[in-house]
């Protein structure tokens, strides 16, 4: 009896197996002998950075729904939209990194946040498969890393226009600067900055926090007993709302500086009326009608948002268009035209392709340098309009190299 | 900002996250005395009573909702008892645990799923937001009130341990499950009464933590769990007042450490306190002296 039980079981998992792999090829042939070249998305849609992750793969979406095929050698070939999870942490990324590569995608898009972009960027260049990394600004993210391209700016950048705001706009002598610990992007961010403001003249205080911390009263208390005029506090869209109300509830009204990751609604709704004076750098503002391509993205963007309820959740409940995810159409764009001009859906072939590929996007025109990073030189800064909720453009910024 | 000033403002805040922590410490203490169960679910519960007021307060007046959030976070830690602990009572001590474990990934996960993984704004509750002023140091009544609150509700439930039927029924469990079983008690409803108390107390942590820090995530209960349970540890696990004291020690010793610019080392103090116990006195600060009966 307990024979035939075994038996039983084995056949059954043999043919769950067997199930299994008919139901794959099944998959594969539904499509109707059309070809199908697959596009990783490597995105956080959980943790701290989800509500980002979650723009950013809205606007990759978009893309494709307006590009749903790209003519390779002459063949036209549907393009599929493989989406993994990272959670906002850099062990997990390399496993969703991993799924990716196994999943036969010929080219990778993502991640918000540089950790995770970084953690995962030796996966992609084993497996050899390009990687165009969408608003990881680490300068890491693609150093010494042939498989690793950005339509984005980078953090020297970033942290330098922040000083100069800093100096210029606020007057300010002092800056407290707070990172994560163990946050590429955060105290990489951090300390750009702090040479940029050293450089012009200002002092310095620091402190940290480890990831998962909810309590900054320490820090603040520090903050309120320094001399500085400005904080600068880069860090991840869950940490912002925190700080920004622990600070004002102890009564410091100073200037909360910080970087991209800030502009995200999700912040203004979790600070609500304490997120006043909060100014941040970021890619993109909708209201910018200089680029035509620009505009056309955003009303064409905002009908597709308003169409299903589920995108209007995903983007924090408002057709508000975040700079990620115009940065997410562009990247998707870049592949696409990558994918083309190799002529060839093989990672490697895509990968020799990325660094001649230019493109008009949305975000302004986009073109790669020696390291694979996009030549970028303008950032929008933004401050928070308490009342209405949004954030509001306050100017665009450029540093003379 | 004298110096003064400075050091009450810090000490405030260490006082507030210790009180904090000790409400959740209580649920682990509880029922480690109780089950000698390590509750790895409780962080968990903590969260998912955050989540209950969110989605409460989003249709219901405060009056309604926060009552009704004390009472599904109750309802719920009995029924992770009644579901994944009550059929594994004769098991090892090890499978339970390891339920426990489970029963925790499952409520992360499923808050995860059903949340969309996003972080939610925790309704703003009246009064105790509201920033006051005391002297030169400026706060919220949250800071105040969570040290007081988490005093009183220690106080009632000694009272309740040391006083009751419930309470001599309690700690007979705790001294000797099978005897006091023998002599009929009702070990169910004592070990159901001991999981009300843990969950009501970690509702109450959750309002007041997410009164502070307005944001609900799902992962948002594990530190403080762990935390929780270090204090549970430090004081000697099955103590109610060791695990108040070991939580106000770790609060505030945590927050003079970040004071000091350490924040590096905030956590590790915690978990090499925790080593240190557990190499040198394994039994806490109020642990039981008897030794394991064979």
């Amino acid at each position: 009896m307990k024979k035939f039980l075994a038996l039983v079981m084995v056949l059954a998992m043999v043919l769950a197996i067997g199930a299994g792999c008919g139901g794959g090829d099944n998959g594969g042939g539904s499509n109707g002998g059309d070809k199908v070249v697959k596009i990783g998305v490597f995105e956080p849609a959980s943790g701290e950075n989800g509500a980002g992750g979650k723009q950013e793969v809205l606007g990759i979406r978009y893309a494709n729904s307006l590009t749903p095929t790209v003519e390779i050698a002459g063949e036209t070939y549907t393009v599929e939209l493989v989406e993994v999870d990272n959670q906002s942490v850099t062990d997990k990324a390399v496993t969703a990194a991993q799924s990716l590569t196994s999943a036969g995608v010929s080219v990778v898009l993502g991640s918000y946040g540089s950790g995770v972009s970084i953690a995962a960027g030796d996966t992609f260049k084993t497996a050899q498969i390009p990687a165009i990394g969408v608003s990881c600004t680490n300068p890491q993210v693609t150093q010494g890393n042939d498989f690793y391209f950005r339509v984005c700016f980078l953090d020297p950048f970033q942290g330098t226009v922040m000083a100069n705001f800093a100096k210029d706009e606020m007057q300010a002598d002092n800056a407290f600067v707070i990172t994560q610990l163990g946050d590429d992007y955060s105290t990489g961010l951090g300390a750009y900055f702090k040479q940029a403001f050293t450089d012009l003249g200002g002092t310095v205080e620091e402190a940290q926090f480890q990831t998962g911390d909810v309590d900054f009263n320490a820090i603040l208390t520090n903050v309120l007993n320094s001399d500085a005029d400005v904080i600068f506090a880069p860090s991840s869209i869950q940490t912002a709302p925190l700080l920004i109300q622990q600070a004002r509830q102890m009564g410091i009204t100073m200037p909360i500086l910080a970087g991209d990751t800030w502009e995200n609604e999700s912040i203004i709704k979790n600070a609500g009326e304490y997120a006043t004076d909060v100014y941040l750098s970021t890619f993109f503002d909708e209201n910018d009608t200089a680029n035509p391509a620009a505009a056309e993205f955003v009303t064409g963007f905002k009908a597709w948002l308003n169409a299903d309820q589920q995108n209007l959740t995903n983007n924090g409940g408002s057709d508000g268009v975040a700079a990620v995810s115009a940065l997410g159409f562009d990247a998707y764009n870049v592949a696409i035209a990558a994918l083309q001009a190799a002529a060839s859906p093989a990672g490697t072939d895509v990968q020799a392709a990325l660094p001649g590929v230019t493109a008009d996007g949305v975000t302004g025109s986009v073109s790669f340098d020696e390291n694979g990073d996009a030549n970028k030189d303008m950032a929008y800064i933004k401050t928070i309009d308490v009342e209405n909720g949004v954030f509001q453009f306050l100017k665009t910024q450029t540093i003379a190299q | 900002m004298d110096n003064l000033t400075y050091y009450i403002q810090q000490l405030l805040t260490g006082v507030t996250v210790g009180g904090q922590y000790a409400l959740i410490a209580i649920g682990y203490t509880m029922v480690y005395g109780i089950l000698r169960l390590i509750n790895f679910a409780h962080g968990d519960i903590f969260m998912a009573a955050g989540f209950f007021m969110v989605y409460a307060s989003a249709t219901l007046p405060l009056y309604i909702s926060l009552p009704l959030t004390l009472l599904l976070t109750v309802i719920l830690g009995v029924a992770v008892e009644r579901i994944a602990y009550k059929p594994l009572r004769q098991a090892p001590r090890m499978s339970i645990m390891i339920s426990a474990i489970g029963v925790s990934y499952l409520l992360q996960n499923f808050a995860t799923y059903y949340t969309g993984g996003l972080p939610r704004p925790y309704p703003k509750l009246p009064f105790i937001g509201d920033i006051i002023q005391i002297g030169s140091v400026t706060t919220s009544w949250v800071t105040i009130i969570t040290p007081l609150l988490t005093l009183a509700l220690v106080a009632g439930l000694v009272a309740l341990i040391k006083y009751t039927k419930m309470g001599m029924a309690m700690r007979a469990v705790s001294r000797d499950f099978e005897t006091a079983q023998l002599m009929g008690i009702k070990i169910n409803n004592v070990i159901s009464m001991t999981f009300v108390i843990g969950s009501f107390l970690a509702a109450v942590a959750s309002v007041l933590f997410f009164s502070k820090y307005t944001t609900v995530t799902p992962t948002i209960g594990a530190m403080p769990g762990l935390k929780a349970f270090v204090a549970a540890v430090f004081g000697g696990i099955g103590s109610v007042p060791g695990a108040v004291v070991g939580a106000f020690v770790i609060g505030i010793c945590e927050n003079i450490i970040k004071a000091m610019g350490y924040t590096t080392f905030s956590d590790a103090f915690t978990f090499v306190l925790l080593i240190l116990v557990l190499i040198f006195k394994p039994t806490g600060l109020f642990g039981e002296k008897t030794t394991e009966k064979v």
